[in-house]
């Protein structure tokens, strides 16, 4: 049967009017998720809403069991707290009646301001949730969405797009939309949709550059949930595009040192003056893909080379940069290298490998310090790595000379030690012949 | 000069006369005598573990704060540490291996048979002490595959029926494996057990002196109808010197062992670490474990671990008594005895491997 005739008869009829089969056929429908979902069944037996909505199809359907989950059932709110009506009555005339306040299906315009009813009134969500925001609505209106929805345009996201309708769960819950694993999902499904995007002169490729990006492999491989997602860089119910000024303290939100390096680096002024954001330059803003050490110098992959070009000090600066670091790495790498092979030998190498983590550190310190874009600084790192992976590597060699002295003394030893037994062996042949011509030490 | 300290010795302490056993002492010479010098080879390991044990002591720390750290310091700074400490370390292990091997070497020969019962006995004895020593000295250097490893073994301890939660507790020192655990294997392993070693290897020891050396029952029956094919080999010096080839032949593979495969240290335990995957006790144990692991949880109504550790214990208890199940030496007993012997060396090896190749 047709959705909307369906609903329609059940509207226009009282119980006494509708036939016999209609009446079995509801029960059957209204009863058989009492049955499967008895958990859900006592708080809503008397809802008269959930016991219709269960048992239509969708888009009217409403799932006793998924609403049972919904964060606004298990604080004890009802379908009448959004839609108003009578749910006491079995009677959809009087339940669904404008007298008993039924206000129908909420126009998506009118969401926002619905939802803000409750969660912009601090008293009312404190007795809930006392660490609750309520400043959504307000965050809201200064979005790009709410912004357009003010004017008119109903496309943009509305509180339910994001968080769903009857099974809202809390942003905690790893099922919920909104859940930092689930979010970039949940924008794509408007803002990678091509032609629901249509008309509003953005890409549609935020989503593919996020996902092959470093801080979604942090999100979902690493399972970091600190890792940055959609609302980290953009907010989230005051969602918008960081301007070109704003990129820069939004990525120090987390990258606090290279941030402070930059702004007091060669680099900030200029940036500023050509209006180039400031880590989206090199770094890309949705696909941010591991940082190399090819990123910086003058080979293929290096983004020095979009400014500088020979000759300029920028460029000579790039050259020595990637130099250092190079040989650092090799450093680290040959020490490692060397320590392998000792470790391989069964050689005690561990206090020489914990060094080697500071030879590391300072790597990564060296890199950090690169976006000070000043040689002399990312000196002072590369050298301190050197130092330690001179030390580390000569560890590696001692314990490889220390294997080999182990080696030629167990070769001096087994020589001796054959020696010995082949003189005890001489010691007994002639032991026994002496002994056999005189008093046989074998007795036969 | 020799000759005149052993006049001195003489003339104060009767020398001759204290060694005249020894020269009247024989070992019987036939096909089988080789395994006669298992024996010898595992008090040989004993002593370089006593020798090696000892100059570990002057540098080994027991406390979890530093057991590791000592240890660390003996491989990496003691002159000659590293050698010491994996000479230990090899030695024990292969002296439960040669003590396993002097074992089955007497079962199969049947040297167990009357008189030798309480031989046997107290050797069965010093193999669990062996296994003992293992145990305990594994925990020692603090690492995290010890740490685990005996977790786990003082857990399978907990299956015990009715004393299985306190032999937990006095093992461990409480409920779970502390730093209190390690001073405590540290008093088993150095003093406790090398005591009680002693004490046995003494009685053996006094035992294979009094009764002699046996020798296989088809070969006795020969020798006692025709006394003429009989054939012996003095104790001393001519059996001795031989040992003592062994010995050095011992020494040798030692020497080789600690030098070209160290024995590791690996990474300092922590206790509050998640068991990293692949846990398993020492190569000795790995038979029982590996059994305990391949039991369904329910066997009829009894706990599989429970009924696998009783099954082990009872199986120890038989096989220590096992001279007293055969008394005459002949018919279904000794064929019985016979088939449990293949059946244990076969099981013992066969779960030992399965143990290493099972992730």
């Amino acid at each position: 049967m047709n959705v909307g005739k369906q609903i329609e008869r059940l509207g226009m009829m009282n119980m006494a009017e509708r036939p016999f089969r209609d009446h079995v056929v509801l029960l059957l429908r209204l009863g058989l998720p009492l049955l499967f979902f008895p958990a859900a069944a006592p708080a809503q037996s008397e809802n008269s809403c959930l016991d219709c909505h269960a048992a239509l199809d969708p888009p009217l359907q409403v799932s006793p069991e998924s609403f049972g989950q919904d964060i606004h059932a298990q604080k004890g709110l009802t379908c009448t707290s959004c839609h108003g009506g009578d749910p006491s009555s079995m009677d959809p005339t009087v339940s669904m009646s404008r007298a008993a306040g039924f206000r129908g299906k909420i126009r998506r315009g009118e969401i926002p301001a619905l939802c803000a009813r409750c969660h912009s009134d601090a008293a009312y969500i404190r007795q809930f949730n006392p660490s609750l925001r309520t400043d959504q609505f307000s965050q809201y209106q200064t979005s790009i969405h709410g912004k357009r929805l003010a004017r008119g345009d109903t496309k943009v996201a509305v509180c339910a797009d994001c968080h769903k309708v009857h099974d809202i769960r809390p942003a905690s819950d790893a099922r919920s939309t909104v859940h930092p694993l689930n979010l970039a999902e949940t924008c794509a499904r408007c803002h990678s949709n091509s032609e629901h995007m249509k008309g509003y002169s953005i890409p549609t490729d935020q989503f593919a550059g996020y996902a092959a990006s470093v801080h979604r492999e942090a999100l979902i491989v690493r399972g970091d949930l600190s890792a940055p997602t959609c609302a980290t860089c953009h907010g989230n119910h005051g969602a918008a595009p960081p301007g070109v000024a704003s990129v820069e303290f939004v990525c120090s939100t987390c990258h606090v040192f290279q941030a402070q390096l930059f702004d007091s680096s060669p680099h900030k002024a200029p940036f500023e003056a050509m209006g180039l954001p400031a880590c989206v330059t090199c770094h890309s803003n949705h696909r941010i893909e591991h940082p190399t050490d090819a990123m910086i110098g003058m080979g293929s992959e290096s983004t020095c080379v979009k400014c500088h070009s020979p000759g300029d000090a920028g460029y000579e600066a790039a050259e020595n940069i990637h130099a250092r670091l190079a040989q650092l790495e090799t450093a680290i790498n040959t020490a490692d290298q060397v320590l392998d092979r000792a470790e391989r030998s069964g050689m005690e190498v561990s206090q020489a490998r914990l060094e080697q983590a500071q030879a590391r550190d300072a790597l990564t310190k060296a890199r950090v310090t690169f976006h000070s874009f000043r040689v002399t600084r990312v000196d002072e790192d590369v050298n301190a790595g050197l130092k330690v992976a001179a030390l580390t590597f000569q560890a590696g060699v001692k314990a490889l000379a220390e294997r080999d002295y182990r080696r030629k003394g167990l070769a001096i030893s087994l020589v001796t030690i054959l020696v010995v037994l082949m003189g005890l062996r001489l010691y007994v042949r002639w032991l026994e012949s002496d002994r056999q011509t005189r008093s046989p030490s074998v007795q036969e | 000069m020799l000759a005149r300290v052993r006049d001195w010795l003489d003339e104060r302490f009767g020398w001759d006369e204290l060694i005249a056993p020894l020269r009247k002492k024989t070992v019987p010479v036939h096909r089988y005598s080789h395994w006669y010098f298992l024996g010898g080879i595992t008090l040989f390991l004993f002593l370089i573990q006593v020798g090696t044990g000892i100059l570990l002591l002057l540098y080994y720390r027991p406390s979890a704060n530093e057991a590791f750290e000592s240890v660390q310091y003996i491989m990496t700074r003691v002159e000659f540490g590293w050698l010491v400490r994996s000479i230990h370390s090899w030695a024990g292990n292969l002296m439960i291996l040669t003590a396993f091997a002097h074992m089955f070497s007497v079962l199969f020969l049947r040297a167990y048979r009357k008189p030798r019962e309480l031989t046997w006995v107290s050797g069965m004895l010093l193999l669990f002490l062996a296994l003992g020593f293992g145990f305990s000295g594994y925990l020692l250097p603090w690492n995290t595959l010890a740490f685990f490893a005996i977790k786990v073994g003082t857990e399978v301890a907990g299956q015990v029926p009715l004393i299985g939660k306190w032999l937990v507790v006095f093992l461990r020192g409480g409920e779970e494996v502390t730093g209190a655990t390690l001073t405590r294997f540290f008093g088993f392993h150095v003093a406790l057990l090398p005591g009680i070693t002693t004490l046995l290897i003494a009685l053996h020891v006094a035992l294979v002196q009094r009764f002699g050396i046996s020798v296989p029952r088809s070969l006795e029956a020969q020798w006692k109808t025709l006394p003429s094919v009989k054939r012996e080999m003095r104790f001393f010096p001519n059996f001795l010197l031989r040992e003592l080839m062994a010995w050095y032949v011992a020494l040798g593979v030692l020497g080789a062992l600690a030098a070209l495969a160290p024995w590791e240290l690996g990474t300092k335990a922590d206790v509050f670490a998640p068991a990293p995957a692949g846990i398993r006790p020492e190569w000795y144990f790995l038979f029982m474990f590996q059994t305990l692991k391949v039991l369904p949880a329910k066997v009829w109504f009894i706990d599989g671990e429970v009924l696998g550790v009783l099954a082990f214990g009872a199986g120890g208890l038989l096989w220590l008594l096992l001279p007293f199940f055969d008394r005459n030496g002949q018919g279904r007993a000794r064929q019985w005895i016979l088939g449990a012997g293949i059946f244990a060396v076969a099981y013992i090896i066969a779960m030992t491997v399965y143990g290493y190749a099972a992730k």
